[in-house]
């Protein structure tokens, strides 16, 4: 889980201007909200994601995609479809 | 109102060397940056030879990186490295992301000819014919529109004018210039980023190639390829980069003691309109008298003035009826003729942005009191020998001479010309 966690948080790094964002986020951020990342990038973060764990994230799959906890559990699951 | 337009600051992307100074000291040496692409001949092209910049090592990928175009085209890469130089040359500073203040008196005119098509060619287009469009990021049409260059580096700086980009084949990095003092002379801007970029990309050179302008007999040889005024040139080098100058309203340099490279103190832009031997390919010679003249005129200098011309010459059959429009036009021939070079003989033909680039060249020239050698025209063209002295074409450079009056052109398909006459400012 904890792996899952630091791959998502070095993607979504690439995508905050400002890095010190970081030292002051809530335990679960939002994506949009809390990370201040464009909503026009989600799009970007999801291939990077597909990518880096070698998954298909649905359309469905991604509408639900809020928080950092959300693209882990999503992750997690498509990754059980996948054995 | 009577403005005046002066360079303040200037960025270069090339083929023989990426930053101002890189670029500098490789003309100063004759340094050709032409070299066989491998690519080109598993495609079967005719010509497998070209010059494209290596921006690999550029001190700016962390800014491209930043503002999410490390996987831009780069055609957009180089305009925006080139543009950030030029700007950071003339003394500005670089604000932040989230800086409050837009400065609405800069604009930005970055030209291509064929823009994005490396972006277009390699990832939209096979993509989208397998149905896989879902793999393209939601960045794809900011990488691909003609106008991505110009709406990148108005991002990152922050600049309300006009943003936009111009496209007139192998003049729009000149035109880019003379659209942006136009604005400028006008009072609709202080000042403006101007100049064009160009990519490598098999999807453009293949026009080149099979309309059989390129030369085809230096694939084992690219240094000796490019060969401007020479008895043996048959045909251009393709090559990819980016030029962008800082022009700007010459009262605002001085008040805040900008460095000031040179004065434009005359242009002027043109068509042939394709008559009188002229074509889409090849230049109506009084189409490009006229421009010559009437850019001197617009100079307010006589044509004797002029101490050198940076040509347009490509290593082609059109360089002989170049020198001689050039005679014509100014009216001076064999040893009054001006001294002449051509950049390409080092860069290769980069299209959209050769009018930048070589400007840039001329510009530096002026600045630092030297000709760079025309290389690979020891074997000059008899047609030229006849009109003009040898001695008028640099084979070494030449130091410690006073450059007053520079006049450059470019001369693009579409029979299009345009002109710059620079001065040089004490």
């Amino acid at each position: 889980m904890e792996n899952i966690k630091n791959k998502i948080i070095s993607i979504l790094k690439k995508y905050t201007f400002d890095k010190k964002i970081w030292e002051n986020i809530p335990e679960n951020p939002d994506i949009t909200k809390d990370l201040k990342i464009n909503s026009a990038r989600i799009v970007d973060i999801i291939l990077d994601i597909e990518e880096e764990f070698k998954i298909e994230i649905d359309d469905k799959s991604l509408e639900g995609i809020k928080t950092i906890n959300d693209a882990e559990s999503v992750i997690s699951k498509k990754l059980e479809e996948k054995k | 109102m009577n403005k005046r337009v002066v360079i303040t600051g200037m960025g270069v992307v090339a083929p023989n060397g990426v930053g101002k100074k890189n670029f500098l000291n490789a003309i100063k040496k004759g340094k050709s940056g032409i070299k066989f692409i491998p690519e080109l001949k598993e495609l079967n092209f005719g010509c497998q030879i070209g010059g494209i910049p290596d921006i690999d090592n550029s001190a700016y990928n962390n800014l491209l990186n930043k503002y999410s175009l490390s996987s831009t085209s780069s055609t957009i890469k180089y305009a925006v490295i080139a543009g950030l130089e030029a700007w950071k040359d003339a003394g500005y500073t670089i604000p932040d992301y989230d800086s409050k203040d837009v400065d609405y008196n800069k604009g930005i005119i970055i030209g291509s000819g064929a823009g994005s098509i490396c972006f277009i060619g390699s990832r939209i287009v096979p993509l989208v014919n397998k149905g896989l469009s879902k793999k393209l990021r939601s960045t794809t049409a900011e990488y691909a529109m003609h106008s991505g260059s110009s709406a990148a580096l108005s991002g990152i700086l922050a600049l309300g004018n006009q943003i936009t980009a111009n496209s007139s084949a192998c003049a729009t990095g000149t035109e880019a210039i003379i659209m942006g003092y136009d604005r400028i002379k006008s009072g609709k801007a202080k000042a403006m980023l101007v100049g064009g970029t160009e990519v490598y990309s098999p999807y453009s050179w293949i026009g080149y190639d099979v309309l059989r302008v390129l030369t085809r007999k230096y694939n084992d040889n690219p240094l000796k390829a490019s060969r401007p005024m020479s008895a043996s040139a048959n045909g251009f080098v393709p090559g990819a980069g980016a030029g962008v100058l800082i022009i700007e309203d010459l009262e605002t340099a001085l008040k805040r003691n900008a460095r000031i490279y040179a004065e434009i103190t005359g242009t002027h832009i043109n068509s042939g309109g394709q008559r009188n031997n002229g074509s889409m390919t090849a230049p109506n010679p009084d189409g490009v008298q006229r421009c010559i003249k009437q850019a001197i005129k617009s100079a307010g200098i006589k044509p004797q003035k002029i101490d050198y011309i940076s040509g347009h010459l490509t290593s082609t059959m059109a360089d002989p009826i170049e020198i001689k429009n050039w005679t014509k036009a100014l009216k001076r021939e064999k040893s009054d003729f001006p001294y002449i070079n051509s950049l390409k003989s080092m860069t290769g033909h980069c299209i959209g942005a050769a009018g930048t680039i070589e400007t840039i060249s001329a510009v530096l020239e002026m600045y630092h009191n030297f000709i760079y050698p025309c290389i690979n025209c020891e074997d000059l063209h008899p047609e030229i020998a006849k009109i003009i002295d040898k001695n008028r074409i640099p084979q070494k450079i030449i130091n410690n001479i006073d450059l007053n009056y520079v006049a450059k052109a470019s001369f693009g398909f579409g029979d299009v010309n345009s002109c710059l006459i620079l001065k040089k400012i004490s």
